[in-house]
């Protein structure tokens, strides 16, 4: 940036009396060529402020801070000459000048460093917590909707299962398909070392329907859709919308949590069929493609070398999944405070939250069905 | 009141025209402001208060009509005459606009960073000073805007429009959202800063109080343009309906019976 005008101070300096004679303008733009020039100076008595043609907050500051700061040395110096607009500018940053607090004693730091662990600790545990009780808040609502089915509401319900479910039916086709087409790829190029290029259907299989399947559906679900429910909720908390409905006696836990929850409960299993469907599809074609494995072998070794049950294994964790991310996006949603700062971060946080518990709870389910043999 | 005004015109707008597709807002407005005076614009909602100074500052490109700032046309300026022009202004916006990801005073040093050499222990020192001017507490400065309430927030926007000893400041709205006495406070912030340093004010406001207790000249925005300017006593004789009845309802009694008792 370019300076607004003129901006020169000259300094001069008579030894003998002690005077300092400033001449031109003495700014923000100049305080630092002044702090400098200063520095080397000893033995002031008097500054001259008359042919200062302009004098600014930092200036003034600047003049002030040296007399104190001489002042504490024991020397006095007198600002003379000074022009009555000066004169008040000086007296007003005089009466301004920041009082600083008594500094805190900083506790050690080994103390500091326990303390945020523990902190942290702690507020894991508490979400948590938060969590399960949002896990039983909506349960507690679905079966009061079962008892009284007027309160529940089925409009709400239908338009999520179409955001949640349909409208995500294309991206997790699609990256089902290439996750098939990857799996057949990768393992032909493999397993034709051994000649044995036909195991890459039960691999396909296998793989997808009893794993990727499901969990790479649950994770586009959960970028999409948990950051989604934390965004609308959220901005509905931001906008008090979630306290004008507690005082019209509307449940935002019925209004809100229950059809979206809900809908992913109904509509995951679904797109993990859909997923499971397109994955095999991309495989059977990539092994086509590159095997020479026609569509008619590779649903046949598919039927006679792949048990019903890796689908049922997979499907079956589709719920759990659903509630997860159901639960951590309302969750999360409901943590929003009233600034769009805290809307941002609590989207971001229920989407890695959710795609971080999906996986968990996946891992938990794998050495589930692994100890039972299934 | 006004004893360091001038007949320096130091703002001076000529036949400003604003349209927001067919809607016109502003059409052949002229408006003179002078130097070391505190201006009030007022208009009822949606006569373009805001736009006006928005159009002043440059945020806003009026379709007809001339801008001239510090004897400097706003439109026609080049880049670099523009940034020195800048330097010389400040503008604080209704809700203090600070960047929410630096503390007050890192926001206070914005401004101050842009100059070169510029020592940074004196820049610090010297956003607490200006921290302190605004009437903040010191402790403010390592505080992030978040944490702070509206008042507060609105006087840091404040501080930082007066990092570079600007000429003019901007207020949008000063007293908005305060409770009436964080109001009159601010008012008289305002009033105490501009006779100290200098300033001249140019506010918009709804704050029949805050016109009361701080402005020297008022201007009230109707039918397009500037309809009158003038001093309070002779906004109180206009003989125009929309003024008469901004200047002696009910509220503006109010107000001026206030302002009689403190003074």
């Amino acid at each position: 940036m370019t300076k607004p005008q003129q901006t020169n101070l000259e300094i001069q300096t008579e030894a003998i009396s002690g005077a300092v004679n400033l001449v031109g303008e003495l700014s923000i733009y100049t305080v630092t060529q002044a702090k400098e020039a200063f520095q080397k100076l000893s033995a002031i008595k008097t500054i001259n402020l008359s042919d200062l043609s302009r004098l600014d907050t930092a200036g003034a500051w600047f003049l002030l801070d040296r007399q104190a700061f001489l002042s504490t040395k024991g020397l006095e110096i007198t600002l003379s000459g000074a022009k009555p607009e000066a004169k008040s500018l000086l007296q007003s940053v005089k009466t301004a000048l920041p009082q600083p607090d008594q500094p805190k004693p900083h506790p050690p730091y080994f103390r500091t460093l326990l303390e945020r662990i523990g902190k942290r600790v702690a507020g894991g545990l508490l979400y948590i917590i938060a969590l399960t009780g949002f896990l039983g808040i909506f349960l507690h609502r679905l079966f009061r909707a079962l008892r009284r089915p007027k309160e529940f509401r089925f409009t709400s319900l239908v338009h999520h299962c179409e955001e949640v479910g349909l409208r995500a039916v294309p991206i997790v086709a699609l990256m089902a398909f290439l996750i098939g087409i990857v799996l057949a790829f990768q393992g032909s190029t493999q397993l034709k070392q051994f000649g044995a290029e036909v195991f890459v259907v039960d691999l396909i299989a296998i793989s997808v329907l009893r794993e990727l399947g499901i969990l790479l559906t649950s994770i586009i679900v959960a970028g999409r859709t948990a950051s989604a429910f934390t965004a609308a909720i959220g901005s509905m908390k931001m906008r008090e919308e979630i306290d004008a409905m507690r005082t019209l006696g509307l449940d935002p836990a019925m209004v809100l949590f229950v059809p979206r929850i809900l809908a992913l409960l109904l509509m995951l299993p679904i797109l993990g069929l859909i997923a499971n469907v397109a994955g095999l599809f991309g495989g059977a074609l990539m092994a086509w493609i590159d095997l020479g494995i026609s569509p008619e072998m590779f649903s046949t070794r598919l039927v006679s070398g792949t048990s019903v049950n890796h689908v049922m294994v997979g499907l079956v964790k589709a719920p759990f999944f659903a509630l997860i991310i159901g639960v951590v996006g309302c969750h999360a949603g409901m943590q929003v405070e009233s600034n769009a700062e805290s809307l941002g971060r609590m989207t971001s946080n229920a989407v890695v939250a959710a795609i971080f518990a999906v996986i968990v709870a996946d891992a938990i389910f794998s050495i589930f069905f692994a100890s039972l043999g299934i | 009141m006004n004893d360091k005004t001038t007949d320096d015109v130091i703002i001076s707008v000529r036949g400003l025209r604003n349209q927001f597709g067919s809607h016109v807002v502003h059409e052949n407005l002229d408006l003179d402001v002078l130097r070391g005076e505190i201006i009030g614009v007022v208009g009822g909602s949606g006569t373009g208060k805001s736009v006006l100074l928005r159009s002043i500052v440059g945020l806003q490109k009026p379709i007809d009509g001339t801008v001239t700032v510090l004897g400097i046309d706003v439109r026609g300026a080049d880049e670099d005459t523009r940034a020195a022009l800048e330097a010389r202004w400040g503008v604080m916006f209704q809700d203090g606009a600070l960047f929410s990801s630096l503390t007050v005073r890192e926001n206070v040093e914005v401004p101050m960073r842009a100059i070169e050499g510029l020592d940074p222990v004196i820049r610090s020192k010297i956003a607490d000073l200006k921290i302190s001017m605004v009437g903040l507490p010191y402790n403010a400065g390592d505080k992030y805007p978040s944490e702070l309430s509206g008042g507060m927030r609105k006087r840091a926007g404040l501080a930082r429009a007066l990092a570079l000893d600007p000429e003019i400041v901007f207020l949008d709205e000063p007293t908005a959202g305060l409770d009436p006495i964080g109001a009159s406070a601010f008012d008289a912030l305002i009033v105490g800063l501009s006779r100290s340093l200098g300033l001249t004010v140019f506010l918009v406001t709804h704050d029949l109080d805050t016109l009361h207790a701080t402005c020297d000249r008022i201007a009230v925005l109707a039918e397009r343009r500037v309809l009158v300017t003038g001093t309070m006593q002779h906004m109180l004789d206009v003989d125009h309906p929309w003024v008469h009845e901004y200047f002696h309802g009910p509220r503006a009694r109010a107000a001026s019976d206030g302002n009689r008792n403190n003074t």
